[in-house]
């Protein structure tokens, strides 16, 4: 290691500021803190420092969305070979499938996203921020997997600017970056997101005979009461194929068992708030409750079972990658009981009561977003008035 | 027996290269130095020069506002040097050591003859007042005097050992004639100490346990209007030997710790002393360390060649580190790279053995996006975050709203250690209080 840093070392001057690549010092100075760490010493105050820094924290997250991202490939492939009848498959045909279906959609999202954040570092003299990394990974896996890549393309580009940059970049957004770009594919291209034609990649083959493309809940917002949920090809899903995700929707986040193993290792490693994940979990468990006991066939979605609606859609993955967000959650413990819960319910609310939207958690994830800061002040605010009341001096 | 306050928030850090009780004499250090940048808030002025005789607890410097507080030498001999940096500002007074003489004073027993005893011994200087976390200021009665009887910093040795014990019932007493209110002492648990003119409280749980700040909190938080004086037991010692027999005591008991330290143990000598010869032979090797004086939290960084730094307790020597080359560190799987996240492997090994630590700060320095970091470390009824943002801000109604009056830098140095996106905030905090302090006179 010590011959390439001496080479990078020796190309460095060139990149700074009067050197032949200036302009690209902000990238030259991302690739080079991530192939060696810095030896910035501290200055002032604490001598030593928590090994712990914001690249790692996003690795980390990285790491924890693995296990949806393989499965959730192995699943694009299971459901190509389910949808188009092919019965002679093996493990490593359905995961290659899916792994070259769904890589462009990755590099896109890599390469507009990280290309925006490297133009912005550079015009603004910082560093690159990592925040995009996991952003990077994460709108893939909650897209469709036949969404076009110019789609992705346009809306990364949309969210990064206008989510994140605009507001100062990484640390500094009120909504999560992932959840933007999302919202933005199904409001702005809502035929090409929805529907039966998006889900499943049938690879320009044919379909088998009784084929329906639709998600579980699609279906359950199409029907008419209390329908049975059906696979690919017409077979009814059992809650065990509904808990390890084996039914088609946006591609990473269908296997809750998956989400279970990355919320393990987020909660294991500090990278995320258990109180969050604990209060959404709980609130949409709630929520289901109440809208089961109150079935109705105008609302089929309600005919759901609580674990039922926590293991199907997007829900727990919601909860448990987009909720736990730091930068657009609330900041103060309470704060955060409060978010998750209502994250929860309000998901819940959208997904049995608003037909339109057969899916709710990115919206309760957004809306709560605009509210985090909110419930934070009175939480703070709660904080100051003790402190007023012990005062003697009043102002 | 006193009450028991529980500390729950906090976070010993596992530091090698604790400090035996073993004591060695320091007999050869000749030269001794007072930093008046230790002492925050009054514009100190020097009155004395270079060449000039000087007996031990003579003024060196004094306050410019009231002319009362002084810095004293701590050692009788020649005024070495006044050394002056950038516009003048004076860095340090350094005093060569002839003779072991005192300034002796009559013992004081009314509050005036102890206030101004205190201030012109230099003693007053070592108390510091919150708000603001300065010396105290000299017409401001406290509402009380909070004193610590522990440290409980990384690797920091016993605040008191068996020739001060004596002397600091008396201190508390001389302290107690200086309030209205209470004096409140803290202290750790089972450390058997008792007094009848301090209330006592015995603090359990991790580090920041035995900072005043922790205890104050845990106590009688400070208001908006109101005062109060906070100090360490050794200086109280000082006072109770000052007040009562009318002889000053700049002796101080200093642990040498770190994990550079070949053979970590105590020494004694005086405030302010030059390190070189504490640590002649005891660095594991010269070239790449940093020396501490203080705690690696909140101590000062100086050379082989500087001196000995308020509040004259612990030196702490680690590797500095600046030519390590980490390839990829955010991929570690080094199981001795310390993080309290759990986010390396390290933790499987138990994250309370000791760890290799050195000066870097291990990362690329963040807006603020991990959240509640700071609360896990910081026992206070205080939103750090919010705080630091309404000093980062400026906005003086909300830092006073939000608890700026109840902190001193120290207090936020275990957040800046846990600190993701590794933030100066020591240094944010005294920044906030000095402006605040400049806004509101």
């Amino acid at each position: 290691m010590k011959g390439l840093k001496k080479k990078i070392d020796s190309v460095k001057p060139q990149f700074e500021e009067g050197g032949k690549f200036s302009k690209l010092h902000s990238v030259f100075d991302g690739f080079y803190t991530f192939l060696f760490t810095p030896n910035e010493t501290s200055r002032s105050g604490v001598h030593i420092h928590d090994g712990n820094d914001s690249k790692r924290t996003m690795i980390m997250v990285v790491l924890a969305l693995l296990p949806c991202c393989l499965f959730g490939m192995w699943n694009i492939g299971l459901q190509h070979a389910i949808a188009t009848g092919d019965m002679d498959h093996n493990f490593f045909h359905l995961f290659f499938y899916g792994f070259f279906a769904a890589l462009p959609q990755i590099v896109t999202a890599y390469v507009v996203g990280l290309g925006i954040e490297f133009i912005v570092a550079q015009i603004r003299g910082h560093e690159i921020q990592e925040g995009f990394l996991v952003s990077g990974i994460l709108i893939p896996m909650i897209c469709p997997i036949d969404t076009p890549c110019w789609m992705i393309a346009v809306a990364v580009a949309f969210a990064v600017i206008f989510a994140k940059e605009v507001f100062g970049g990484t640390g500094y957004n009120f909504l999560n970056v992932a959840l933007v770009t999302r919202a933005f594919l199904f409001f702005a291209y809502p035929s090409q997101m929805s529907g039966d034609n998006v889900f499943v990649s049938l690879g320009g083959l044919q379909a088998v005979d009784g084929f329906s493309g639709a998600t579980p809940l699609g279906q359950l917002a199409a029907s008419d009461g209390a329908a049975q949920v059906l696979g690919v090809n017409g077979t009814p899903l059992s809650f065990t194929d509904m808990f390890m995700g084996y039914y088609p929707g946006s591609w990473g986040e269908t296997s809750t068992l998956c989400i279970l193993i990355g919320m393990v290792i987020l909660l294991a490693t500090g990278m995320a708030s258990w109180k969050i994940i604990l209060s959404g979990a709980l609130g949409g468990f709630f929520m289901a409750l109440v809208a089961n006991h109150f079935a109705t066939p105008l609302y089929p979605v309600t005919y759901l079972n609580p674990w039922e609606q926590l293991s199907l859609g997007g829900f727990a993955f919601a909860i448990v990658f987009m909720a736990t967000d730091p930068v657009t959650a609330c900041r103060t413990n309470t704060g955060k009981f409060i978010y998750g819960f209502l994250i929860g319910a309000i998901a819940i609310i959208i997904r049995c009561y608003n037909t339109g939207y057969p899916e709710g958690a990115m919206l309760a994830v957004l809306l709560m977003n605009c509210f985090a800061s909110l419930i934070d002040w009175c939480v703070v605010n709660a904080n100051i008035n003790r402190r007023m009341k012990r005062s003697l001096v009043k102002n | 027996m006193a009450e028991i306050k529980r500390i729950k928030r906090g976070l010993d850090i596992p530091l090698k290269g604790e400090a035996s009780l073993s004591t060695s004499e320091d007999t050869t250090t000749t030269l001794f130095a007072i930093f008046p940048d230790d002492f925050p808030g009054p514009v100190w002025k020097a009155v004395v020069k270079a060449g000039d005789k000087v007996k031990a607890g003579q003024a060196l410097l004094k306050d410019k506002a009231s002319g009362k507080v002084c810095l004293v030498a701590p050692v009788s001999g020649t005024v070495e040097e006044i050394h002056r940096g950038e516009r003048r500002h004076i860095e340090y007074v350094s005093v060569r050591k002839e003779a072991d003489e005192y300034l002796e004073a009559a013992p004081a027993r009314t509050p005036d003859e102890i206030k101004e005893r205190l201030m012109s011994f230099g003693l007053w200087a070592m108390m510091r007042q919150r708000p603001f976390d300065i010396v105290p200021e000299a017409d401001v009665e406290p509402r009380d005097i909070f004193v610590t009887a522990f440290d409980s910093a990384p690797l920091a040795g016993p605040m008191l050992n068996d020739e001060m014990k004596p002397w600091l019932e008396a201190g508390l007493e001389a302290l107690a004639k200086l309030t209205r209110g209470k004096v409140y002492l803290g202290i750790a648990p089972n450390a058997g100490i008792s007094s009848k003119a301090a209330e006592v409280f015995e603090f359990q749980g991790p580090h920041p346990a035995g900072n005043v700040g922790t205890q104050i909190a845990a106590i009688k938080p400070v208001n908006k209007g109101e005062t109060v004086w906070t100090l360490d037991a050794r200086t109280v010692c000082r006072i109770g030997m000052l007040c009562s027999k009318g002889r000053p005591d700049y002796s101080t008991w200093v642990a040498v710790t770190g994990p550079d330290i070949i053979n970590p143990a105590h020494v004694s000598t005086r405030i302010g002393a030059k390190i070189d010869s504490l640590l002649k032979g005891n660095i594991k090797s010269s070239d790449d360390v940093r020396i501490i004086s203080g705690n690696v939290l909140t101590g000062v960084k100086v050379g082989i060649d500087g001196f000995l730094r308020f509040p004259y307790r612990q030196i702490c020597v680690i590797d500095e580190g600046a030519n390590t080359d980490e390839f990829m560190g955010w991929a570690s799987i080094n199981p001795m790279r310390y993080s309290v996240k759990r986010s390396f492997p390290a933790f499987l090994r138990g994250l309370s053995k000791p760890f290799d630590y050195d000066a870097r700060i291990k990362g690329g320095h963040r807006a603020m996006i991990l959240s509640g970091e700071y609360d896990k470390v910081f026992p206070f009824d205080i939103y750090p975050e919010y705080l630091l943002k309404a000093i980062i801000a400026g906005d003086i109604d909300r830092m006073e709203k939000l608890g700026i009056y109840e902190v001193a830098p120290e207090d936020f140095a275990l957040p800046e250690f846990v600190d993701t996106s590794k933030n100066e905030l020591q240094k944010i905090v005294r920044n906030g209080l000095d402006n605040l302090r400049k806004e509101l006179s």
